[in-house]
């Protein structure tokens, strides 16, 4: 009972993902990431001397600034650039530069599905090659749930338009962490399986949306490990591909 | 920050008000690990919650809705359009949502709020989602006339789970709605029916009467707040800045997921809390369409 997609994946299947770090000179840290079509680059500036509209005494704050393809930013961008945010917050030390603002500009280069967790990717690397200590590292996936309940990893724009619901995911990430030996397992379940993010839209079960959590969490073990292998110092200049 | 020991010390020493201000976490930890909440409240009890129908007299469907102290007011106020061609026989919806510098310290005067766009395209996303509105109820004359409704949320005042506030607020102001009586005159144009002369023109009148519009299954939500192990249900301000991790979860009526919104935070979301939190939600969904229907059912007999 396989269900075709238009482009010829299986229902579980990736579409390629290709990233490259220190693509930008001015930058502190900049990285692409590309999951087929959808392209987005990241550039990060900072830890900069915070800014009054940000100032936090204790804690470093972050900005986003979302730069569509094309035109102005909207609404939806704007959730965009907070999802994002609050996103990269959780997983930064922020004590560690207090009262410091970090800029993260992210730049559209093409938009086919699945946009947002590919632009949370590229910001991860990026900040993994500004060298800002993290506690772990995200990985994003995209899962789309079809009328008959069938679920499909990282759609394309064509698929994203035709499914009932789809829900963008966010992992952690942490085979080598920089906490010490706390606990990796918490409450039965070990931590890389915690939700840091979820944002659905459209309707579907809880039980849909459940199997999409099991889905996500079996593909982002192998996001994690595409995201090790490109971010190890050996590969750190030239792009990497991997099917 | 860091004085855990220090802070249990001079819990005994200080009064309580400036150890609230000084050490606001620890200030609700040692509440939640009585099972009790500053305000009185159990960590699973929602604040009191009143829907009062037909606020703005002007407008076509109003409503306003009290969760504690948050107070959300919403109106619709209904327009004829031409249809798009791709969609010649739907209406439309357009939802925004407002946060005005009345509503919270934190919003000045001259700079728009950040957390309106989000909340604004949550709603969106939330109502357009769940289908509640059949858009071909919208339509007048197939590719010539439909309705367009502007259904704006104003936030008089932002005391913590700002969504679900303006959620039961939009879908209160939606059950409330009455779409007016148009007819088409002579020029094929669409002229609304004033109560007076709708007699003389029936045979004209393009839709019947004044009616309300079906809902189909209603979306809620419930905002909880993760910490440590403690789940918190329905946030105040005060509650929500001191504890980061926040869960939306919007359940339509017939029991699907609209919407599981977490935007990151400290905390993880594990498998367990988030069916916690959705039979939270469920027990609350059943909650206000109890509200929704009582305010209704009071309006029809006035």
């Amino acid at each position: 009972m396989e269900i075709e997609r238009p482009d010829g994946r299986s229902p579980n299947q990736l579409r390629p993902l290709a990233c490259s770090r220190s693509v930008l000179h001015r930058a502190h840290g900049s990285a692409t990431w590309a999951q087929g079509d959808t392209k987005v680059v990241a550039a990060i500036y900072g830890p900069k001397s915070g800014t009054r509209k940000n100032e936090n005494p204790e804690k470093a704050s972050i900005e986003v600034v979302w730069k569509p393809k094309i035109g102005q930013i909207g609404k939806a961008e704007r959730e965009y650039e907070m999802i994002l945010k609050r996103t990269l917050e959780s997983i930064c030390i922020r004590s560690i530069y207090p009262n410091t603002t970090t800029s993260v500009i992210v730049q559209v280069i093409h938009d086919d599905g699945a946009l947002l967790p590919c632009a949370i990717n590229a910001a991860c690397a990026a900040f993994v090659d500004a060298g800002i200590p993290l506690r772990h590292l995200a990985v994003a996936i995209c899962c789309s749930v079809a009328d008959d309940g069938y679920i499909f990893l990282d759609p394309n724009k064509q698929e994203e338009e035709k499914m009932k619901a789809f829900s963008y995911l966010v992992f952690p990430n942490l085979n080598v962490s920089v906490l010490p030996e706390r606990s990796s397992q918490e409450g039965g379940e070990p931590t890389a399986h915690g939700i840091i993010t979820s944002v659905t839209h459209g309707a579907m079960s809880v039980d849909d949306y459940l199997h999409c959590l099991e889905r996500g969490r079996a593909v982002s073990a192998r996001l994690s490990e595409f995201l090790r292998k490109n971010l190890e110092p050996k590969s750190s200049s030239e792009s990497s591909r991997a099917g | 920050m860091g004085f855990p020991d220090g802070s249990k010390d001079l819990s005994s020493e200080m009064e309580v008000d400036a150890f609230r201000r000084l050490f606001p976490l620890q200030y609700f930890e040692r509440h939640l690990a009585e099972a009790i909440r500053p305000d009185g409240r159990p960590l699973g009890k929602a604040r009191d919650t009143t829907v009062v129908l037909g606020a703005v007299a002007s407008a076509n469907g109003s409503a306003l809705v009290k969760i504690g102290s948050t107070t959300m007011l919403s109106a619709i106020k209904m327009e004829v359009m031409t249809p798009s061609l791709e969609s010649p026989d739907e209406g439309c919806i357009a939802i925004d949502f407002h946060m005005p510098p009345i509503c919270s310290p934190l919003v000045r005067p001259g700079r728009p709020a950040e957390a309106a766009p989000v909340v604004s395209k949550q709603l969106s996303d939330t109502i357009s989602g769940s289908g509640i509105i059949d858009l071909k109820e919208l339509s007048l004359v197939t590719g010539k006339a439909a309705w367009m409704a502007y259904l704006d949320v104003y936030c008089l005042d932002a005391d913590g789970a700002l969504f679900d506030a303006a959620l039961l607020s939009a879908v209160a102001a939606l059950s409330h709605l009455q779409i007016p009586a148009v007819s088409m005159n002579d020029d094929g144009k669409i002229v609304l029916v004033s109560d007076d002369d709708g007699q003389k023109q029936a045979q004209e009148l393009v839709n019947k009467e004044k009616r309300n519009l079906t809902l189909r299954s209603i979306p809620f939500s419930l905002t909880c707040i993760l910490h440590k192990n403690y789940i918190l249900v329905d946030p105040t301000a005060e509650e929500e800045s001191v504890m980061e991790t926040v869960v939306t979860i919007a359940l339509d009526t017939s029991g699907q997921l609209v919407s599981l919104y977490k935007p990151g935070g400290p905390v993880l979301a594990f498998t367990p809390s988030i069916q916690d939190c959705v039979a939270l939600t469920r027990q609350r969904v059943k909650e206000l369409k109890g509200i929704l229907e009582e305010a209704n059912s009071t309006m029809q007999v006035e």
